[in-house]
């Protein structure tokens, strides 16, 4: 995870040493600066240690990159961050549902009607019936 | 003039002194009074947001005195202790002040609210927070996109079963192809041929799909590029794919309470 000089993100931006216990050292490796940044910025390093302490040790990477993702979300889009994406997908799901219902009651439709008579014409064409 | 005349005018002098005291007395308390009064409408106006003695949520959770121009009143009212106690657990009063104050004033409701919303979630799946709702609604969205195309693609199916039946053979004449064409054209003309759905009534499909190429593009277009039109679609797809092995986890949480509060529409302007 780490080089045995080289300090983690973390340790490099709080300018303090990175011990071998430190709790951000195998999330934030010092190639990706621009993570802990935003993380810090938007939630806190302290904050993130709770957070990474509440939370299993085979769960924190997760956490960590969810935490990631909500920061630099919440820094492009100052106010709605990631839940502006979760709008759009809700208004995207609710556009969706409302075409399949429509495709759904066609198909009923159109299976009566052949369940009727298949060799009728289309009700659209001439009204036989 | 006599002892008792005089008595008499020293009485009535008396009383009308008395009574002027007491017209006095009464006039001073009168002048209190609206003083007071006064004083009570000028501190209100003060404040408008906060009430005379009630402190906001904010500044009863962090135990200091809610001041006028407190910045945190207008959104955590007394009432709602719980949001601020989330929105401070996840993000620290400090790192939202100075969120706050990155905003213009008219902005700040709805980041409040966001903020609220993501500490909720937070706190509700430590692990995943909001990006397990956004993970969960994707797969949502992809099911829907999957179950609309089987249907479109069946809907054509039983329309093009139709059309062949109403001609009394099963090969298309060059009259039955323009009456193809147009009665695709009066109907939805988004309607998916299901040509790659089943190898079922292929030979119809043969020669239909060769009519309708576009239409199925379009189709696939707007499936893949509808996400994305208003939001950063690298960003929606980073990291999410770690997190689809967690739906059976997730789905504990209602998308829709999640995002019950802030319902209000995105301008993306």
């Amino acid at each position: 995870m780490m080089a045995s000089n080289s300090p983690c993100a973390a340790c490099k931006f709080l300018r303090r040493k990175c011990n071998q216990d430190c709790i951000f050292a195998p999330y934030f490796p010092p190639e990706e600066p621009h993570k802990f940044a935003n993380v810090h910025k938007i939630f806190g390093a302290s904050n993130v240690s709770k957070i990474l302490n509440e939370v299993l040790p085979h769960q924190r990477e997760d956490a960590v990159n969810s935490l990631a993702y909500e920061a630099e979300a919440r820094i492009k889009d100052p106010v709605y961050g990631c839940v502006g994406a979760i709008s759009v997908l809700q208004r995207q799901l609710i556009r969706l549902q409302k075409e399949l219902d429509a495709t759904n009651a066609d198909l009923i439709r159109f299976s009566t009607n052949q369940g009727s008579s298949f060799f009728n014409y289309p009700s659209n064409w001439n009204n036989d019936s | 003039m006599h002892i008792t005349e005089i008595n008499g005018s020293l009485r009535e002098r008396k009383k009308r002194e008395e009574k002027e005291e007491n017209k006095k007395e009464e006039r001073r308390k009168k002048k209190t009074r609206k003083k007071k009064e006064e004083k009570k409408c000028v501190t209100t106006t003060q404040t408008p947001m906060a009430s005379s003695n009630s402190p906001c949520a904010a500044c009863k959770f962090l135990r200091r005195k809610c001041q006028p121009e407190c910045a945190f009143a207008p959104y955590f009212p007394p009432d709602q202790p719980q949001k601020f106690a989330n929105v401070h657990r996840i993000f620290g009063a400090s790192n939202v002040t100075k969120l706050l104050n990155d905003l213009h004033p008219h902005q700040r409701e709805d980041a409040v609210n966001s903020l609220a919303y993501e500490a909720e979630m937070r706190l509700r799946d430590p692990v995943y927070g909001c990006v397990g709702v956004i993970s969960l609604l994707q797969h949502q969205l992809r099911q829907l996109q999957m179950d609309l195309y089987c249907a479109k693609s069946e809907l054509s199916r039983y329309q093009n079963l139709s059309i062949a039946a109403t001609t009394g053979h099963g090969l298309m004449t060059n009259e039955s192809v323009a009456a193809v064409n147009n009665y695709h054209h009066t109907q939805n003309t988004t309607a998916v041929v299901g040509g790659n759905s089943n190898g079922r009534d292929h030979h119809y499909h043969h020669r239909h799909h060769q009519f309708f190429p576009n239409q199925q593009n379009n189709i696939v277009r707007n499936f893949d590029g509808g996400i994305g039109n208003n939001y950063d679609t690298s960003l929606l797809a980073m990291n999410i794919s770690a997190s689809l092995g967690q739906f059976n986890q997730v789905q504990h949480h209602s998308a829709a309470g999640g995002g019950g509060e802030d319902r209000r529409t995105v301008n993306r302007s």
